[in-house]
């Protein structure tokens, strides 16, 4: 077997240029199945921007997203012998990952799916014209800090749907499994975090218009 | 029974939304906009956040040394379980 080239620790800037011409990521697939260190590290390398961003939008910190994308990587290892090739590699330890955040956040007893019915409309409250009632649009004005800023200040429930179907685009009958919620919860839930989100965008200070 | 005969409000509109928008079905047309600014707002603000979260989000690099994190948790694992390659 031809030794893998070694892992080199790109720098953070650079452009993905990891030494694979020698080796497609299906063979590393294969080395790493058959228990091969570096071959395993190599997939580390290739994947690990994906996974952890996935993280990161999913928890909303950076210490915890860490944490989350070390169990990721540790279950790849455990389970990657069990990769047969159903679907991509990638979407693949996609899944797993979701699965591992979504276990985590279950073990820190937080729920999944927002019960929190705050934001249902008030038909007593607003007469029928239903709530948030704004006439300025946000169009053109969504600066990213700000809403990544409200994604992350969402309650965890309203966040887990909009970066799954928004951010990495699952279907909400996917959402629903993952979650173990009805579809009817997930497109709810959804929604309620984009009319959340719409407010925290809105009551931000407007800026001078830019060019 | 016509939209005209009974026109629905926009918290009856609002509350249909999430349906109608996880479904995929086309709004343009649909009646209570045509006449309520206010929700074909909230509707354009919607779209224009789900947008926004598809583009603007942006792939980080974690830390360098999260990898040796990883490299050491597995060695312990490979430690603590004897190192047989028992497949199922
Ligand atoms: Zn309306």
């Amino acid at each position: 077997m031809a030794a893998i080239p070694p892992i080199t620790d790109a720098p953070s800037q650079a452009a993905p240029s990891l030494p694979l011409e020698a080796f497609s990521e299906a063979d590393l697939l294969a080395q790493a199945q058959a228990g091969d260190h570096r071959a395993f590290a190599q997939l580390y390398s290739l994947h690990k921007k994906r996974i952890y961003s996935l993280c990161m939008r999913m928890v909303g910190n950076a210490a915890e997203a860490e944490d989350m994308t070390q169990e990721a990587f540790l279950q790849l290892h455990r389970k990657i012998s069990t990769f047969r090739g159903e679907s991509a590699f990638s979407t693949w330890l996609h899944r797993l990952a979701i699965n591992v955040v979504l276990m985590q956040l279950r073990k820190k007893g937080l729920s999944l799916i927002s019960m929190d019915e705050a934001m249902e409309p008030d038909p007593k409250g607003n007469s029928g014209r239903g709530f948030g009632a704004r006439d300025t649009t946000l169009a053109g004005s969504i600066d990213r800090l700000a809403l990544e800023r409200a994604v992350g200040n969402l309650p965890a429930g309203y966040r887990l749907v909009f970066v799954l179907h928004d951010i990495e685009g699952y279907e909400h009958h996917e959402i629903a499994s993952m979650l173990d919620c009805s579809v009817g919860n997930s497109k709810s839930q959804l929604h309620k975090a984009r009319l959340s989100l719409r407010e925290a965008l809105h009551s931000l200070p407007r800026q001078e218009a830019r060019p | 029974m016509t939209e005209e005969a009974n026109p629905v409000t926009c918290h009856e509109f609002q509350a249909q939304l999430p349906e109608m928008i996880g479904s995929g079905e086309s709004l343009a047309a649909h009646a209570h906009l045509l006449h309520c600014a206010l929700c074909r707002t909230l509707l354009a603000d919607l779209e224009t956040i789900a947008e926004a979260a598809r583009l603007i989000f942006p792939i980080v690099e974690p830390p360098d040394n999260l990898w040796k994190q990883i490299e050491s948790a597995i060695k312990k694992e490979k430690a603590a379980i004897e190192p047989d390659e028992g497949k199922e």
